[in-house]
């Protein structure tokens, strides 16, 4: 009789598994990015059920909500040629079929063999009122604060690092410069031309 | 004896799937070397992947330290693909192509 849990993993890993398949083979790469959603969404309630509860969350809200977002958003804005980069899609599929399939028979026979199974280690119960966002939080905060702080580092890093990338100034745009508008001078604006007034012919 | 064993839920069935899962993300650079925003969706499942076992290993071993590691990928994981993608935008502005065959002026 399976357990439930073994059901809800067995439910979210085919499910992130055939998503992950999509996103390598499917043509539009709008369709790539939303399978990618999927597997992602679906290996966080694989991270749920290991109690990683903090990090399923930041899976859904950063990875899905921010980066795939982002992913999303450059496809749609670059307008690719979809026939030129399938041309040749199956050439080298064999080839790396192969390599995969024989990493996974190799990583199933390390890890997925009964030995592994029956000496492995197991689950030791959390009290009902263990907090795994507490605890990830003690422990960053005391053991790991500095790689913590090298952490926003990176990621200061890397707003700089995309802004500088593709900001751009462009020249056909026509744009207000306020600065140069309110210390504009009378004499920029108007020019006062004597003109000598016109005499009467008699 | 083997269904007894796929039945319950060990560390073996979670291990299995992140090599499942990084198996995939190789086939997907196999396939799609020509284009580059689909190679970097592969490069996240394979990192995705290696997440899944850190995980496992933190919840199988109780050891918290495996999941600050997670954390400290997925940071870095967000901070590359930003890069990543901003670069692909500027090579897109100049060269009008994602294809990586015609990325080749540098000629390494």
């Amino acid at each position: 009789m399976m357990s439930f849990d073994t059901l809800v993993f067995y439910m979210f890993a085919i499910v992130a598994a055939v998503s992950a398949m999509r996103v390598v083979t499917v043509r539009n790469p709008v369709h790539a990015a939303l399978f990618l959603v999927v597997a992602f969404v679906s290996t966080a309630g694989i991270w749920l059920l290991l109690e990683a509860e903090f990090l399923a969350i930041t899976l859904v809200l950063v990875y899905v909500g921010a980066v795939m977002v982002l992913f999303l958003f450059v496809v749609m804005m670059l307008d690719i040629n979809i026939a030129q980069l399938r041309e040749g899609f199956w050439r080298w599929f064999p080839f790396g079929l192969t390599l995969a399939l024989i990493m996974v028979v190799q990583m199933v026979a390390v890890v997925g063999n009964r030995q592994t199974i029956e000496t492995g280690v197991t689950i030791t119960k959390h009290a009902a009122n263990y907090s795994n966002t507490k605890e990830l939080g003690r422990i960053i905060y005391t053991d790991y604060v500095y790689p913590f702080e090298l952490a926003a580092i990176v990621l200061l890093v890397a707003i700089i690092a995309a802004i500088a990338l593709t900001l751009r100034h462009r020249k056909d745009a026509k744009s207000q410069d306020v600065a140069q508008q309110v210390a504009v001078q009378r004499k920029d604006r108007i020019r006062v031309v004597s003109v000598p007034s016109e005499r009467k012919e008699s | 004896m083997l269904s007894l064993s796929l039945l319950n839920l060990s560390l073996a069935h979670y291990l299995v799937f992140g090599a499942i899962l990084f198996a995939i993300g190789i086939v997907g650079i196999f396939l799609n070397r020509k284009n580059l925003i689909v190679l970097l969706m592969s490069i996240e499942l394979m990192l995705l992947a290696v997440n899944t076992n850190f995980i496992a290993f933190a919840r199988y071993l109780d050891d918290t330290a495996g999941q600050v590691f997670v954390f400290f990928i997925l940071t870095v994981a967000a901070a590359e693909a930003a890069i990543g993608l901003a670069i692909l935008i500027v090579l897109f502005r100049n060269l009008r192509t994602i294809n990586v065959d015609d990325i080749g002026s540098l000629k390494g």
